[in-house]
């Protein structure tokens, strides 16, 4: 479906996954965290950019991948995106909810 | 009575039992709660506790007998080595999957807010301390407090 946010069109699946990464920009990303009550800092934009450099090198997203990144640890990913952090990371990075559960 | 439409907010995890495919089964329901935005809390007791035994949690095995999906006769499930075996090539499938070891699992675990209870009467029966335990577990509690802890709306309780 399409949605209209930061002056943009973007499509969405029924979760609000954005289903074409091109359409994203970083206007989108911080409207995205808005609506996903995260206020960005540069931490977090250092993750978005590690999981969006993941999401296109293909390498699947996983918790234990991301605490083994060395961008940031476990602890800090669920302080940062307290509320289910690899679901709401990767909806606000534009890329799709991993299909991962560990 | 407030209505909340059947959301899941709190997940309650027993487990009793040390074979790796149960510990398993505990820690991945755990984990993907939290993963969800679900909170988890993990009660440890009778052999669950091995799980969490420092000394005991990497060298777990996967039942061979009396495990009909095993698809070995029980009598062939009951020859020495057997339960290595199965464990070794179980083991090996998990890591291609990249599922972590025990005790890594309990670090990831911990790392993402699981909280983790162990049962009183059980340490007693096994003559286990709280010292001999992984540090994520908080502390040993009786079946009344875990109960306690389970209190509020949206809490499931399972029992594996």
């Amino acid at each position: 479906m399409e949605k209209v946010i930061a002056g943009k069109t973007i499509h969405v699946n029924e979760e609000g996954f954005m289903t074409d990464f091109k359409e994203w920009d970083n206007t989108i990303g911080e409207a995205l965290a808005v609506e996903n009550e995260i206020s960005l800092t540069p931490r977090h934009w250092e993750i978005l950019n590690y999981i969006q450099t993941e999401y296109k090198n293909e390498v699947p997203l996983s918790i234990r991948k991301i605490g083994k990144s060395g961008v940031v640890d476990i602890k800090e990913f669920y302080q940062l995106f307290p509320k289910a952090p690899l679901k709401t990371a990767t909806k606000i990075a534009g890329i799709p909810k991993p299909a991962s559960c560990i | 009575m407030s209505e909340n439409k059947g959301e899941i907010k709190k997940m309650m995890i027993i487990l009793s039992k040390a074979t790796l495919e149960n510990v398993y089964a505990a820690f991945v329901l755990a984990n993907g709660a939290r993963m969800e935005g679900i909170e988890a809390e993990m009660f440890f007791t009778f052999f669950g506790l091995e799980a969490v035994h420092k000394k005991k949690m990497n060298s777990l095995h996967i039942a061979t007998v009396g495990n009909p999906a095993m698809h070995i006769p029980t009598l062939v499930g009951g020859l020495p080595g057997m339960e290595a075996l199965a464990t070794t090539m179980m083991k090996k499938e998990m890591a291609k999957i990249d599922m972590p070891e025990v005790s890594e699992f309990l670090e990831i675990l911990a790392d993402s807010g699981v909280r983790m209870w162990a049962c009183k009467l059980a340490m007693d029966m096994f003559h286990f301390k709280k010292e001999d335990l992984f540090e994520g577990v908080e502390e040993v509690i009786t079946v009344g407090d875990f109960y306690k802890k389970s209190e509020g709306e949206g809490v499931h309780m399972l029992f594996i």
